[in-house]
């Protein structure tokens, strides 16, 4: 094929834009979906708490609510982080990749002490995942929540990396708003896990 | 400019950049929509067969009393792997099939919106498919029923890796699926042609899309219902442990808010094929297609509101069983408002009674029955009377083979002649339609009577002299008239492939886009980007519709893998999105999914791990910036023209 023919199928057609990476993105699309059916699986968990809560003989929880001395900072950590993130993301949508960079590493470190903190309270709790319905409860839906935290720190650490490998501009930055997305939405969830099963007790 | 004729467009160029290559690393990385639905409907169609042949070992046992064809421990097996098989790795991954071959092809595009998460979609089907059955390698297939109801499936009445296979079996077949629905969604909304408004959908497709919506918010109650099973049964926790706090009630909830919507995603997109065929064979569009695209919208919401109807034997209080009798009826009037507009269609249309109209005409009749069968059965008292019996056995194969099995057959009878380029006998056809419609209500029919004689299901023998032995005898002689119905039609597809007439682009001069591309499609489906006015692109000449949609003359988008991206109601184009090479890293994930779950079976805990460390990296280098995302074109277009 002649050179001047390549480039005219190269050309764009109607100057549409190629493969944005904005919310029209399918890879946008399929972040939203994933947060979508998570969330449902959090649901249905959260619903089990309650029906079995419902269903209980004697006191629920059985141990009594749950310590706030360490959840409650550690909710404060978490949210903390998520403002971190959205620093940074703010930042690279006016090109800073400084603010990204420091963004992402705090938003890391904060994540980092909150599954410490976390592992540290596991280690105080007087009951087992084995020991009732309200233990394998506890541990099952923290864990789980702790896994997605786990989860969302490796995005970080890749989406750290690239953007330390200079990937990302003030245009072109989906892998960052899809980790903060991600981000967000596990500190969402923690927010109602912290509600159903650290705050619920006490108001009943 | 990149606007063409077809037969100005560079069709080897257009091959080049979208075939993929052959040989193993071909076979593996392929990413075309195309091998996927194919692969999907020949692994569906594959698990088919071995839960048919679960069933005819079932009827040979249950055929005449006191039968000992097998030991009550087998009989467990072969029941419930019967019902996964069908359920979860036949009924709903056939459809997929045809999804995944066709909607590129009905939407104007030139792949999936994911094409990699297609790939992966399919692997993990297959890995999650063979995965429950390696369990009968080891004789410890799963044995609780299709819907393992706790406490009978804890380790201490089920102490060996049956159910350990069920439950992450499941799982992990979920994520297929999960993914699978994310795919379809954006498709849908993402991919159509220009122009192809949200009212000019083929009909279809709207099956598809709503139970991907059902799949996205029902599948996560199995998965969490399994995880609570697996970790009571491995870890000693007690979540459905009545004596510490645990309630058994709490998996018939959870799996039921799953299955009542499961039944729905199994049946919705076969409806949907039906109302695509139907028209087709009618010669006239689909009657009513906004209240048939309502209706499935409401059986879906309706699908969800549900699921203790199948619980009103546990002695729920009376105001819940009262609201959710009420709730499954309701359902009956959303399907009747798609049996009225298929009947309308019919009435109003000249019916050519080839063999896919054929089968969907049996659809007809046997959704009619199973329905009024499910009425039956959303009342309460009656529910009492037969709940476990065998007239629920009768509902629901009347339900699934009449409203899954038969449209799926006349889908393929249909749509076959696309996949292979040659047609199916008609001749042939007919027998097989006639073996299977006879074969299924002789020996299906009598299976309400057998439950209204009081035979509870899942027994693996019965003493003669109650009644029984003369419909178990007919029931059995059905299956075995149905199966050969099948074994015809394998016979017949066969033959086609070698023998059948070439069935050229439009064989039964249908009105929807894949019509207008050869027998079978080329890698990249269309020449040039066809442009959408009419939900019938072919018929407009004949229904005399405003506003022609173009087929032979559009956009080529021949710079790299490229496909159009257009709006989510009027279809107008947005963006021209780049579409990934094939690649390995869909298998190579599934494979290390399938790592992590032996892992997790027989508690390998460092396979366990390195399926995790192998599904990371694996991530990390599926999501890796190539330069699809670039805005420089492509290598491969960059090196074919240094060649030049």
């Amino acid at each position: 094929m002649s050179m001047a023919n390549r480039d005219s199928l190269a050309a764009q057609p109607f100057g549409l834009p190629i493969s944005p990476a904005d919310h029209r993105s399918p890879g946008w699309w399929a972040m939203v979906f994933v947060i979508v059916t998570e969330s449902a699986f959090f649901a249905y968990f959260i619903f089990s708490y309650f029906y079995l809560a419902s269903m209980a003989q004697g006191a629920w929880p059985p141990e009594g609510a749950p310590s706030l001395r360490l959840a409650l900072p550690n909710t404060i950590i978490l949210l903390a982080s998520s403002a971190a993130l959205k620093w940074g993301e703010a930042g690279i949508r006016h090109g800073s990749q400084r603010r990204l960079r420091a963004g992402l590493l705090l938003t890391f470190l904060l994540g980092v002490a909150f599954l410490v903190i976390q592992s540290i309270e596991y280690s105080h709790q007087h009951f087992t995942p084995a020991t009732d319905a309200y233990g394998s409860l506890f541990f099952t839906i923290t864990g789980f929540h702790g896994a997605h935290v786990a989860v969302g720190l490796l995005m970080n650490l890749v989406v750290q990396l690239r953007a330390w490998l200079g990937h990302f501009s003030a245009e072109r930055h989906l892998a960052v708003t899809n980790a903060a997305m991600y981000w967000h939405f596990v500190d969402a969830v923690w927010i109602v896990v912290f509600i159903s099963l650290y705050l619920s007790p006490r108001f009943g | 400019m990149a606007i063409v004729t077809d037969l100005e467009a560079p069709t080897d160029l257009l091959r080049d950049i979208w075939e993929t290559p052959r040989g193993l690393l071909g076979t593996l990385s392929s990413v075309d929509h195309k091998t996927i639905g194919k692969r999907y409907l020949v692994t569906a169609f594959v698990f088919f067969l071995l839960g048919g042949l679960e069933a005819a070992a079932m009827r040979a046992q249950l055929a005449q009393s006191g039968e000992h064809l097998m030991s009550p421990e087998a009989y467990n097996q072969l029941f419930t792997m019967h019902g996964v098989t069908m359920i979860f790795l036949f009924a709903s991954p056939v459809l997929s099939g045809f999804s995944n071959y066709l909607w590129p092809l009905l939407i104007g595009s030139r792949d999936m919106a994911y094409p990699r998460v297609n790939a992966l979609s399919y692997w993990t089907f297959l890995m999650s498919g063979i995965f429950l059955y390696s369990s009968f390698l080891v004789g410890q297939a799963p044995d609780g029923g299709w819907f393992a109801y706790v406490p009978m499936t804890e380790r201490a009445f089920s102490p060996g890796l049956n159910m350990d296979f069920y439950a992450l079996g499941l799982i992990f077949l979920g994520i297929s699926t999960t993914v699978g629905a994310v795919n379809f969604i954006t498709t849908f909304f993402k991919l159509r042609a220009p122009g192809m408004s949200i009212n000019r959908v083929p009909i279809m497709m709207w099956g598809t899309l709503t139970t991907s919506f059902s799949v996205v918010f029902a599948v996560p109650a199995l998965t969490v219902a399994c995880i609570m099973l697996f970790f009571d049964r491995r870890f000693g926790m007690h979540f459905f442990d009545a004596a510490r706090g645990g309630h058994p009630m709490l998996w018939q909830h959870l799996f039921w808010m799953f299955g009542h919507p499961w039944v729905y995603i199994v049946v919705l997109p076969a409806i949907g094929l039906a109302s695509e065929i139907i028209p087709t064979f009618c010669r006239r569009p689909l009657a009513g297609y906004t209240f048939v695209v309502l209706s499935t919208i409401a059986t879906a919401l309706l699908g969800f509101g549900v699921w203790v109807h199948h619980m009103f034997a546990t002695g729920l209080p009376q105001l819940s069983a009262d609201f959710f009798s009420a709730s499954s009826m309701v359902i009956s009037i959303a399907s009747g408002v798609s049996i009225a507009a298929w009947i309308a269609t019919i009435w109003q249309g000249r019916p050519k009674f080839k063999t896919p109209f054929l089968f969907m005409a049996g659809f007809i009749i046997l959704f009619v029955i199973g329905g009024v069968s499910g009425v039956m059965t959303a009342s309460v008292p009656f529910d009492w009377q037969l709940t476990d019996s065998y007239f629920v056995v009768a509902h629901l194969h009347y339900v699934l083979i009449g409203i899954n099995v038969f449209p799926v057959f006349g889908a393929l009878y249909y749509w076959l002649p696309k996949i292979t380029g040659r047609m199916l006998s008609e001749r042939l056809g007919r027998w097989v339609f006639w073996t299977m419609f006879v074969g299924f209500n002789l020996g299906f029919f009598p299976m309400h009577i057998a439950g209204i004689l009081g035979m509870p299901r899942r027994i693996y023998t019965y003493q003669s002299g109650l009644g029984w032995d003369s419909v178990n005898l007919v029931t059995t002689l059905g299956a075995y008239v149905f199966a050969v119905g099948v074994l015809l039609f394998i016979v017949d597809f066969l033959r086609s492939l070698r023998h059948g007439e070439p069935a050229g682009c439009n064989p039964w001069d249908a009105a929807t886009l894949e019509w207008s591309t050869s027998s079978p499609p080329p890698p990249y489906n269309f020449a040039v980007m066809p442009t959408v006015r009419s939900p019938y692109p072919l018929w407009e000449a004949r229904l005399g519709e405003q506003g022609q949609s173009q087929l032979d003359r559009g956009a080529l988008l021949g710079s790299g893998r490229e496909t159009f991206g257009t709006s989510a109601l009027d279809s107008d184009p947005e963006e021209v999105l780049r579409m990934p090479d094939d690649s390995l890293w869909p298998v190579l994930l599934s494979l290390s999914l399938l790592g992590f779950f032996y892992g997790m079976l027989t508690s390998a805990w460092w396979l366990a791990i390195l399926g995790v460390a192998a599904l990371i990296i694996t991530l990390v280098g599926w999501l890796w910036p190539t330069d699809i995302t670039s805005p420089s074109p492509p290598r491969r277009i960059a090196r074919r023209g240094a060649e030049a």
